[in-house]
């Protein structure tokens, strides 16, 4: 149970390697937090997280084997996290950025990149909202992007992903109204991860860490949609509003 | 979706009417470990102790019949307390014990083992309770009595060992339906519990204001008793007349707006300096005694959208320093409480669970929404285990399972004696999950 003052005592983290996950499960307020189950694609790097979370002094840390593509697995994923305790919040963090160019050129490939981005999200997304739903509280916070709202030249694949993992997620938080559950839908710009690494930066570029703050400052005030930086909301609706002509002639 | 009083942690139920016992006997016997079920009173408990997420909670409130017979109440546990005082202070008779607000039902009354302002002289409400009948987790009706392990472990145990269907209470007669008071302003804390320390065996009734902002612990002490025919002014029609209809706006000393500092340091100073240095038998009536706040609706939303907390403590007479090292932790951290109480308690009841023991008990409103309030509050938890003190559960929203367990040494006591009332284990709580309460219970 998350309690008065925002203490969450469990987390489950779809993407369990993520680093924005990872910088989040470090800002969240960790004095009750007794239990996370980093569910991902076996890596090093979600191993660390785990150490890492251990060192931390919370008892009960756990990987899982979760891909998002494989979307058979998920009811049986998702409920055996489930049935071992109630779960506070779960982050839904896998995703893949891709390279347009050759995404363009490998249609196979462009659809493996949606099949995670979005059909994993959907499908995790609906399982994780059915517990939600039975135990009556919880939140999910899904990391959807800032190219989801409007699909550029440069990665309209990926953003054509994001944009649907972001409706999928808005909706969601409709359906969930009145559950107990809720939805937390974050639009991050440019984050410095390993996502990103070796890219050239865009305006507003952030960090992990400034992400996390404001997804934990979102989830104590009830928000249900936030974006990272926050300066982010006027100018992607500024840049939603522009004429076609001129979005396709901006760089980038 | 629900919540406590202090309306933090909203979580969704399903919230089912209960009409008499059998309602019950089929609800607890329908009801399922997985989510579990819990009974709910009138949500006066501040955290999520009348929660239980996504499972059944039993709405007792449309079990309210009661009567008096002589001295007794024999009341359905959904009986509020506002309703048996209009019953019964115009016949000369007064509740054991009443809490700050009358809008409690006697089930919650009793599943929190509440006190009053008259603890250190006669005890919690369960120590004037004679029996009562429960619905244990197997939809068994048992009645019982002081010196059960039933009783013990339903008085205080927060809804968890079964539902209290109906309970006789002992009831105080009283001659008139207004109190004498005598009130005295303190300018510090020690002078404060000086004079508690050594007058309040003098009084059936005695609580401290304290002003959460003074450095120095200023407070306001009223203390008194029911008034005797003889205290009223000659010409008196009606002696136990009683009338507790809300007053319809919020009073002018309420705090108004959005409540901050400012707000509460305005109102603390009004309120200090409206109570007379020091004034004898002044004659008051029953409402503005027990009851100020209740003649204000809804006053618990000024903290706005994100709720409160109430924080209180009992610690032993040993450690009254403990008072004034909170107080000045929470005036550090900033947050501006106007409702801080402090209060004497006599020696504790012999149910596992209740929360009064001899010493000192402080409770303040605090809102959640400060964020330096999680560690604040996270240290001073340790000082007063430290100390030997602990927690009420009907006011916690925050506190961890160590400190619960390290406040309430006959815990293991108490979960053996409620797997043995609830052997499938279908009773269930927010709180309880939050605190781990029935762990280590079946199945
Ligand atoms: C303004 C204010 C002032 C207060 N002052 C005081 C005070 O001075 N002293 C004090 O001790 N407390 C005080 N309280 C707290 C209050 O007295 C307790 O929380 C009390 O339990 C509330 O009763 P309720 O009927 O609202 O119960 P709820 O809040 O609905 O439930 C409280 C607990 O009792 C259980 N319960 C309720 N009914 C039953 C039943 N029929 N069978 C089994 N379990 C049941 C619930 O499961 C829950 O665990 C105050 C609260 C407020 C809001
Ligand atoms: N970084 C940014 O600029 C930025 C901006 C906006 C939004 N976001 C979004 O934020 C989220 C987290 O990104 P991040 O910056 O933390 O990047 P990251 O560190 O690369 O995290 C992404 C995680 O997704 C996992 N993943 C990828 N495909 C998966 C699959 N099929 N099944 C299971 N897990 C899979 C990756 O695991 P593997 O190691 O197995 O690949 C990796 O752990 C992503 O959804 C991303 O789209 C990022």
């Amino acid at each position: 149970m998350i309690n008065a003052v925002g203490q969450a005592q469990s987390v489950l983290v779809l993407g369990g390697g993520s680093e924005i996950a990872g910088a989040i499960l470090r800002a969240l307020p960790a004095a009750r937090l007794q239990r996370v189950v980093l569910a991902g694609r076996r890596s090093s790097v979600m191993e660390e997280r785990a150490a890492e979370l251990r060192g931390r002094g919370i008892a009960d840390v756990e990987t899982v084997d979760f891909d998002a593509r494989d979307t058979a697995s998920h009811g049986a994923i998702i409920d055996a996290a489930f049935d071992a305790g109630d779960i506070d919040i779960v982050l839904l963090a896998f995703g893949v950025l891709g390279d347009q160019e050759a995404l363009e050129s490998d249609p196979a490939a462009a659809v493996d990149l949606v099949t995670a981005n979005y059909v994993g999200a959907v499908s995790v997304g609906l399982h994780v909202a059915r517990r939600l739903r039975q135990q009556g509280h919880g939140r999910l916070v899904v990391l959807s992007s800032v190219a989801g709202d409007r699909a550029r030249r440069a990665n309209y694949i990926y953003g054509s992903s994001k944009a649907g993992l972001d409706a999928f997620a808005q909706g969601l938080g409709d359906a969930l109204a009145g559950s107990g559950a809720s939805v937390l839908v974050v639009r991050p710009g440019f984050v410095r991860t390993t996502m990103t690494q070796g890219m050239s930066e865009a305006p507003f570029a952030t960090d992990a860490d400034a992400v996390a703050a404001i997804v934990v400052a979102a989830l104590a005030k009830g928000r249900e949609t936030v974006y990272a930086p926050a300066v982010l909301r006027p100018v992607m609706a500024a840049i939603k509003a522009l004429p076609r002509g001129v979005f396709r002639r901006l760089p980038g | 979706m629900l919540t406590g009083w202090g309306r933090t942690s909203p979580t969704a139920a399903t919230l089912c009417a209960v009409h008499d016992e059998a309602d019950v006997v089929d609800a607890v016997g329908a009801a399922t470990p997985e989510r579990g079920i819990l009974a709910r009173g009138l949500g006066r408990s501040y955290g999520d102790s009348a929660q239980d997420a996504g499972g059944i909670v039993l709405d007792m409130t449309t079990m309210s019949g009661f009567t008096r017979d002589g001295s007794t109440l024999r009341a359905q546990a959904g009986a509020s307390l506002d309703d048996v005082l209009r019953a019964i202070v115009p016949e000369g008779y007064f509740v054991p014990v009443t809490p700050g607000t009358r809008f409690v039902t006697v089930g919650g009354a009793t599943a929190a083992d509440i006190h009053g302002k008259n603890h250190h002289v006669e005890g919690s409400f369960g120590a004037h309770v004679r029996r009562m009948r429960v619905v244990t987790g197997t939809g068994e009706v048992v009645e019982c009595a002081p010196g059960s392990d039933a009783f013990a472990a339903t008085v205080g145990g927060m809804g968890l060992t079964g539902v209290i269907t109906e309970a006789q209470v002992d009831l105080l007669p009283i001659a008139t339906s207004r109190m004498r008071v005598d009130t005295e302003r303190h300018a510090d804390l020690d002078a404060l519990m000086a004079a508690m320390t050594q007058g309040d065996h003098q009084y059936r009734y005695s609580v401290a204001w304290v002003d959460s902002l003074s450095p120095a612990g200023r407070g306001v002490l009223t203390r008194g008793d029911h008034a005797s025919l003889a205290d009223l002014p000659a010409g008196t029609d009606d002696p136990l007349a009683y009338d507790p209809r809300p007053r319809l706006g919020a009073p002018p000393w309420m705090p108004s707006g959005a409540l901050n500092r400012a707000s509460t340091r305005a109102f603390n100073e009004a309120w200090f300096r409206r109570a007379p240095r020091e004034r004898r038998g002044e004659i008051t009536s029953i409402p503005a005694f027990f009851h100020p706040l209740d003649g204000v609706r809804h006053w618990n939303r000024v903290y706005g959208p994100r709720g409160f907390l109430q924080y209180q403590f009992v610690v032993p007479d040993d450690a009254s320093a403990l008072v004034g090292l909170a107080l000045q932790r929470l005036r550090e951290a900033g947050a501006p409480s106007f409702l801080t109480v402090l209060k004497r308690f006599g020696p504790g009841h012999d149910a596992p669970l209740s929360f009064p023991m001899q010493g000192w008990t402080l409770a303040a409103d605090i809102p959640a929404r400060i964020p330096a309030l999680r560690d604040v509050l996270d240290a001073l938890d340790g000082e007063v285990i430290a100390a030997g003190g602990r927690h009420y559960l009907a006011k916690d929203s925050r506190m961890s399972a160590q400190t619960l367990s390290a406040g309430y040494p006959q815990l293991a006591r108490w979960r053996a004696m409620r797997d043995a009332l609830d052997p499938r284990g279908v009773f269930a709580s927010d709180q309880a999950r939050r605190l781990g309460l029935t762990l280590g219970s079946a199945p």
